[in-house]
């Protein structure tokens, strides 16, 4: 199965897919009008918009999923239609979606050849896929992955390469990559910069799905901006800075994306006094009223573990906690929520939200669980509630799953908003939400913090980190690295993750 | 905002089933030209209405329950032995059963939650230990006779205001049926709801996940308790009475839309298909269908209701989906 790709450096933009016109519509709603897109060999194309603005649909349209009703798919100046996902596999294109297609317990080389095995005298060519396998994954410069390793021992990011691979092996020459860092830890991230520089410079054309500016901008050549499934605009990255983008995606200007910080802080609310456990040790802080403090630090150095230690999932075992000065134990989730804490955790789906169910029973989740009451109170607050954190559903009875990510996490705030925590752990708040949805949440957590909650906020996302915080504490390796004030710049920040240099 | 009457997801398909088969009824036997016939399908649907009900607290909150229809038949035989024909014995026999019931739960629950045991596995080893018990006790042919007044349940009549006489069983039906939904209209049935969809959701919420798991069981095998009070009137006493009753019951879960797996599903459905399989078993009856068929049938029913929701939630997505993305 040889495998011809284009060679570095096609000086010649030419554009290998384009949509040209697409529209498709559900039932009569338009979700894609009149879209453009065009991608070139070995150029790394931004697709952004806010979520609903119909880039899933665009990306489904592209992989053969969905047929549009009207418009043009030109493959290599020639118009094809995609009748299911293999007439586009056939063409070359390939999306890498944020859930991977892997099986767990194949191989790296078992994973790539997948339904494509190659035979030879009736048996499963192994050395052939693990040759194959190994010059592709050598071919991206990605030679830390063994072709005959297990996938359920490799890291997300190394996941990802496999992903990757699988597509090139089935000669993909277009790569749409939904939102590829939402799984990655920090590190990572630049990992994956690399290996789609170098697939560009390999001559692949990649379509870049992403929330995420900084990456936008960092990594593409181009940019187009949908909105409300309409095309806005395709510019060069160059000609463009982050506010023009979010101008464009948001439809208007977008004031200042954090609140100011009106809070003054009260009392101690929550004080840690050298508590730990098997992730972290020896965390001593105070969070009070009407405060926020950011906690920033690198995948794997105990940020989210202090959440969860306080949380109870994994408590701690040695240290105090004190709430209103008085030590507590805190031994369980139902532990923390009597004692009026309420925590965000950071996989939404798979522990905020029950997602099959109505809006209505997930905000009123928490209380249901936890605290004795009449039912007819619970539901007589709901509306106050939803109105509270603003949530878009057509009724409180809609399932969560079709909501917006941005709604969804708004959900997840109302189901703690109902039990009126007086501490609040907010872990990755915004993740996979878009910049109009979490401009509301950060005001939602400002106003909050101003009625006198304690806020603990736990973000991979250093911007949003430094423009919510009113202290920033940093981890490393478990353990407290420093304190830093509101608005310290990010190098400082990072300077004390890492430990190199304390530039500041 | 006001409650008003509405249908949980999914219920819809069931009444439509449920409602042709009625009609057909009418046309296939004349017994069916008389509310009377209808009464008399409601009398002998009870029991696996009842079992369905129990079923489906089972199943929506994540799990099966394979032993209703061992506990059936041993109460049945249990019953028997101990009312001994005597009227004296009828209401401490039945306290007994229910109590016996709740035991059952207990015990399938608690291996459940407490030593992880899939609940798939633990009663289907509670099924083949009260099947074997059963066998031992009674030697494969129960002894003993039920009192006149234990078979009043399901046989006899009461005189109800305005409706005039209406079956025991159909009452305790009714009272079943509507406790199970206004269950499930609280907050401890909702959170049942969402403990089949997704567990750690409730864990970190603080709910006590393994006592709702425990209330599911123990709810489940209660009312087989109840079912084997009502089929013990209804049928008489053998040790083949409850046998198949619990694959009977998760068909007409899973007929009534309920989501194997859980976090799916209302209690009415899950009624509401109880009562269209035994309609259809009518009904085949009244074609002239041999009875060895059922469950054959019954088997084509199960996989074509798993097979239909799994078609229908993509169905309904791309009904529900363009309208809400946008924010």
């Amino acid at each position: 199965m040889a495998v011809t790709h284009a060679t570095p450096g096609a000086e010649h933009p030419v554009a290998v897919v384009r949509l040209e016109g697409i529209e498709k519509s559900f039932f009569g709603v338009p979700v894609l009008r009149g879209v453009d897109l065009s991608l070139r060999a070995g150029e790394v194309h931004a697709l952004v918009g806010e979520n609903g603005a119909g880039k899933s649909t665009l990306l489904k349209v592209l992989a053969g999923v969905h047929r549009p009703d009207a418009g043009r798919i030109v493959v290599r100046d020639e118009e094809v239609s995609f009748a299911a996902p293999r007439d586009a596999q056939a063409a070359g294109i390939a999306i890498i979606h944020q859930e991977f297609t892997l099986l767990e317990h194949r191989t790296v080389a078992e994973n790539v050849f997948l339904g494509r095995e190659p035979v030879r005298r009736g048996q499963v060519d192994r050395r052939a896929m693990e040759t194959e396998t190994r010059r592709l994954l050598d071919w991206l410069g990605e030679d830390g992955i063994e072709p005959g390793t297990e996938v359920a021992r490799l890291s997300v990011a190394r996941k990802q390469v496999v992903e990757i691979v699988k597509a090139l092996s089935a000669d993909a020459t277009v790569l749409a990559m939904d939102e590829p860092t939402a799984a990655l830890a920090d590190n990572e991230v630049e990992l994956l910069y690399g290996l789609v520089r170098r697939l560009r410079d390999r001559g692949i054309a990649i379509l870049y799905v992403s929330h995420r500016m900084r990456e936008v901008f960092d990594l593409s050549e181009r940019i187009t901006v949908l909105k409300d499934g309409a095309f806005v605009t395709c510019a060069p990255t160059a000609d463009l800075d982050t506010d023009q983008v979010v101008r464009h995606m948001v439809g208007r200007p977008l004031e200042a994306l954090y609140p100011e910080r009106t809070g003054v802080p009260g009392a101690v609310r929550i004080a840690l006094r050298g508590a730990g456990n098997e992730r972290v040790r020896n965390l001593t802080f105070d969070v009070r009223t009407g405060e926020i403090v950011g906690v920033a630090g690198l995948q794997g150095s105990g940020r989210s573990a202090i959440a969860r230690a306080i949380w109870g999932v994994e408590p701690f075992t040695t240290g105090t906690v004190e709430l209103d000065g008085v030590p507590t134990r805190l031994t369980g989730p139902r532990t923390a929520v009597r004692k009026g804490i309420g925590y965000v955790t950071e996989d939404r789906k798979g522990e905020g939200l029950a997602l099959r169910q109505s809006v209505r029973d997930n905000t009123l989740l928490v209380r249901r669980a936890a605290c004795r009451g009449a039912e007819a109170r619970h539901k007589a607050d709901l509306a106050r509630l939803l109105g509270s954190v603003a949530v878009v559903a057509r009724s409180p009875h809609q399932e969560v799953r079709y909501l917006s990510g941005g709604n969804q996490q708004k959900v997840v705030l109302g189901k703690w908003l109902a039990v009126r925590p007086r501490v609040l752990i907010v872990d990755e708040p915004t993740r996979g939400v878009d910049v109009g949805a979490k401009q509301a949440l950060y005001r939602l957590l400002r106003e909050l913090a101003d009625d006198g909650m304690a806020i603990l906020m736990i973000s991979s996302e250093l911007p949003e980190l430094i423009g919510m915080s009113d202290r920033i504490l940093v981890m490393r390796e478990g353990a407290l690295a420093g304190e830093l004030p509101a608005g310290a710049d990010e190098e400082t920040v990072m300077a004390l993750a890492t430990g190199h240099g304390a530039a500041a | 905002m006001r409650a008003r009457p509405r249908l949980t997801g999914g219920t819809g398909p069931v009444l439509v089933v449920l409602l042709v088969l009625l009609v057909a009824l009418a046309f296939a036997g004349p017994a069916y030209a008389e509310p009377s016939g209808y009464l008399a399908l409601l009398k002998r649907a009870a029991p696996l209405v009842v079992l369905a009900v129990g079923q489906y607290f089972v199943i929506v909150s994540g799990g099966f329950d394979l032993s209703v229809g061992s506990l059936v038949t041993a109460e049945v035989v249990v019953a028997a032995r101990l009312v001994d024909g005597d009227d004296a014995n009828t209401w401490w026999v039945i306290a007994l059963l229910l109590g016996c019931g709740i035991l059952v739960g207990l015990v399938n629950g608690l291996i459940t939650t407490k030593l992880l045991v899939p609940s798939f596995i633990v009663t289907l080893g509670m099924l083949l230990v009260l099947d074997g018990a059963v066998f031992l006790w009674s030697g494969g042919a129960p002894r003993g006779a039920l009192s006149p007044s234990f078979r009043v349940l399901g046989r006899g009549s009461a005189e109800v205001p305005v409706l005039g006489q209406l079956p025991w069983s159909v009452i305790v039906l009714l009272v079943v049926v509507v406790a199970a939904v206004w269950f499930m209209r609280g907050g401890t049935g909702r959170l049942l709801l969402a403990l089949g969809d997704n567990e750690n959701v409730v864990r970190l919420a603080g709910g006590g996940v393994d006592r709702l798991r425990l209330l599911a069981f123990v709810l489940s095998a209660l009312l087989a308790s109840v079912a084997a009070i009502l089929l013990a009137g209804f049928a008489g006493v053998s040790a083949q009475v409850g046998d198949g009753l619990e694959f009977r019951a998760i068909t007409a879960v899973v007929l009534g839309g309920v989501l194997l797996g859980g976090g799916r599903g209302s209690v009415v459905a899950a009624a509401a298909g109880a009562l269209s399989l035994e309609a259809l078993f009518s009904l085949l009856n009244l074609l002239g269908v041999s009875g060895a068929l059922e469950s054959a049938v019954q088997g084509v029913i199960i996989i074509a209701a798993v097979a239909y929701a799994a078609h229908g939630a993509g169905l309904r997505r791309m009904l529900r989906r363009p309208v809400l993305d946008t924010v």
